[in-house]
């Protein structure tokens, strides 16, 4: 398919320290299609960060080292680009917003010079075009009078303002991918709703591709196209969105949905994944969901979960369940 | 004040001086808590919901007395703790007990699990190596974690380990209140609602009370039994909790509702964001605290300090025009 701007595939990555290896990412793969909002979920520690560094080779080698797999992107694997090549792939063609905008901006330097910046590098352009540009984008990510905030540093900026600096800087040569990393978690529930409609629009506009990345199950169902549910460096479930969030057939992504709070839940005991995410240097053989798992049987423990289809690119890698049409959790209230 | 009332504020402020410049001019006061007032019963839970800055730590702060309030009384079990010296406020101590956020931070990393459980013991004044040993082990054994886990180091427990560590420690010195500041915010899902379920546990097996703070609506929904939403110091709506969700009143209530994405694709609604940010509590202008974000403001929210209104016997709410 020529609709497929990036696809993972089979990518692993290692952090080797001196006394033990933590295995972040043991194969994983995954498409981004053309306009299309990619939620990667997973709870801390699963990998999905580092997948996402990985794609722009921003992780720091050594101790990291991508033990195999492929990323292409428009059919190009960036895994073998020179330096030089990847500089002009980042910024230009994907852009990432981190989750904590204050540690990312630089507070010695104003808004403008850091969009400025983004701008200069890719694209020979003269000062004045530079400025108007700049405006623009504050403009194009809902920042009140931009001329007077060019001049601001990050401090003066509240959270919701510097995660939109962020924002303009990421869009600032109109990326096809933008890739972001929790990027409301850090901030209050209505600046995230501020945020969250702010990429719609901007997707919308664009037509852009998203990758988003985020632990919170609430985001992914207002915003997600499909879904990868990640755990211990692997993909244990993917689908679209109303797969995954009404018919989930892995034991994880149940238990995940089942967690959660609500009101309607009150008096009655929360259901909980029992146990705590494995460490990745000391992962459980087999599924290493099998320690906390409420299906597990014997072969879970020493055999590697193939992947089981359940149509429609709903994936699921639990082989019990697919089996034993294990009836599915009530559906969310 | 009734007999099941475990605590109760009343007009609790407490302003923050700024001062800038060489001498230290006051150029004005930050008004973290500006007035007050709640109920807890005993047993039950009062959820304190706002947004970062709003004063909801503030507030657990000055219940505890870590910080001295200004203006207002705390009454804990018929007894004033306002002016209370921090001598006076000792034997309390046990009584009042806190659970931060961060269990990373609040742990000393030098002391093992079991010192640091132990120390308030002590504090307690419980005599006897042995005994406290078994108080440890029973505590620990309580929390979920194993009473074999007391010789380690906090760093060798995982987030949701040591925040069960935070718990047995505020429960060794036996207290009737615990001020839970954001216990689950740091927490991932799956462990999220393990921590939550064994608050719960404990509040119907030791009759607990708690102030639960947090800035998440659906956490808060779930746990407690009577909610305060509050912004820039002020309580905009209190009411109980299924009075709350089911008929919210003022507008800030409704844009936290309504700007939570609720985990369902089909009920993808657009999230109704309120414009701005939250205002700084510097200097706040006179009149309701809400008025520059609220879609319903009119002339008189900017001139007059809004009152608290009765809905009904359990829901009060500061906003004149959404009462009948």
């Amino acid at each position: 398919m020529d609709n497929i701007l990036l696809s993972v595939q089979d990518l692993k990555v290692y952090f080797i320290g001196n006394e033990r290896v933590a295995r972040a990412l043991d194969g994983v793969s995954y498409e981004v299609s053309k306009g299309e909002t990619v939620c990667l979920v997973g709870e801390s520690g699963c990998g999905k960060t580092v997948s996402a560094l990985t794609i722009l080779r921003i992780i720091p080698q050594p101790p990291g080292k991508i033990m195999g797999g492929k990323v292409l992107f428009n059919g190009q694997n960036l895994l073998d680009l020179s330096k030089e090549e990847m500089q002009k792939i980042r910024g230009n063609h994907i852009a990432m917003v981190f989750q904590e905008p204050m540690t990312s901006l630089n507070p010695v330097f104003t808004v403008e010079d850091q969009i400025q910046e983004a701008i200069t590098v890719h694209e020979m352009v003269d000062e004045r075009e530079v400025h108007q540009r700049c405006i623009q984008l504050l403009k194009d990510v809902g920042i009140p009078s931009p001329e007077g905030r060019l001049k601001d540093y990050p401090h003066q900026l509240s959270g919701g303002q510097r995660q939109r600096v962020m924002i303009a800087m990421a869009l600032a040569c109109d990326p096809d991918l933008m890739i972001a990393d929790e990027p409301t978690t850090a901030l209050d529930v209505t600046i995230q709703a501020q945020i969250l409609n702010l990429f719609q629009e901007l997707q919308q506009k664009r037509q852009m591709s998203l990758l988003y990345i985020t632990h919170d199950l609430g985001v992914v169902a207002n915003i997600a196209d499909r879904i990868y549910v990640m755990y211990a460096g692997i993909i244990v479930e993917q689908g679209d969105a109303s797969n995954i969030f009404h018919n989930p057939c892995h034991p994880y992504t149940q238990g995940l949905l089942t967690s959660l709070p609500s009101r309607a839940k009150r008096g009655s005991k929360l259901h909980s994944i029992p146990g705590t995410v494995p460490d990745p240097a000391h992962k459980p053989g087999g599924c290493p969901f099998h320690p906390r798992c409420d299906f597990a049987i014997q072969a879970c423990g020493t055999e590697f979960p193939r992947v089981c289809d359940y149509g429609e690119g709903h994936l699921s890698r639990c082989p019990v369940l697919y089996e034993n049409k294990v009836p599915k959790v009530p559906k969310m209230t | 004040m009734t007999n099941n009332t475990i605590l109760k504020v009343e007009g609790l402020k407490k302003y923050f001086p700024v001062r800038r410049g060489f001498f230290q001019k006051l150029i004005g006061w930050i008004k973290a808590v500006d007035g007050v007032d709640f109920e807890i019963y005993k047993g039950k839970t009062l959820g304190l919901v706002g947004e970062s800055g709003c004063g909801k730590s503030t507030t657990g702060m000055l219940i505890l007395k870590l910080l001295e309030p200004d203006e207002g009384t705390i009454i804990y079990q018929d007894q004033d703790i306002i002016g209370l010296s921090q001598d006076e406020m000792k034997p309390l101590r046990k009584e009042m007990q806190i659970i931060f956020q961060d269990p990373f931070g609040s742990l000393n990393p030098r002391m093992t699990v079991g010192q640091s459980i132990e120390e308030g013991l002590r504090a307690l004044g419980v005599k006897g190596h042995v005994d406290r040993k078994t108080r440890v082990s029973n505590l620990l054994e309580m929390v979920g974690i194993g009473p074999s886990t007391a010789d380690f180091y906090p760093h060798e427990f995982s987030g949701g380990q040591r925040q069960r560590i935070g718990i047995a420690r505020a429960l060794s010195v036996k207290p009737s209140l615990i001020i839970c500041d954001e216990p689950v915010s740091a927490l991932d899902v799956s462990i999220q609602s393990q921590i939550i379920n064994l608050l719960k546990e404990l509040q119907a097996q030791l009759g607990l009370s708690y102030l639960f703070i947090s800035h998440d609506l659906t956490v808060v929904g779930y746990i407690s039994d009577t909610v305060a939403v509050m912004y820039l110091g002020h309580i905009m709506e209190y009411a109980p909790a299924d009075e709350l969700y089911d008929n919210p009143l003022h507008p800030y209530t409704l844009a936290l509702l309504s700007a939570i994405p609720t985990p369902d694709p089909d009920d993808r609604h657009e999230l109704k964001a309120l414009a701005g940010d939250v205002p700084s509590p510097f200097n706040p202008p006179p009149g309701c605290r809400f008025q520059g974000r609220c879609p319903l403001v009119e002339a008189r929210c900017r001139e007059e300090e809004i009152e608290l209104y009765k809905v009904n016997e359990e829901h009060t709410v500061r906003c004149w025009k959404v009462i009948r």
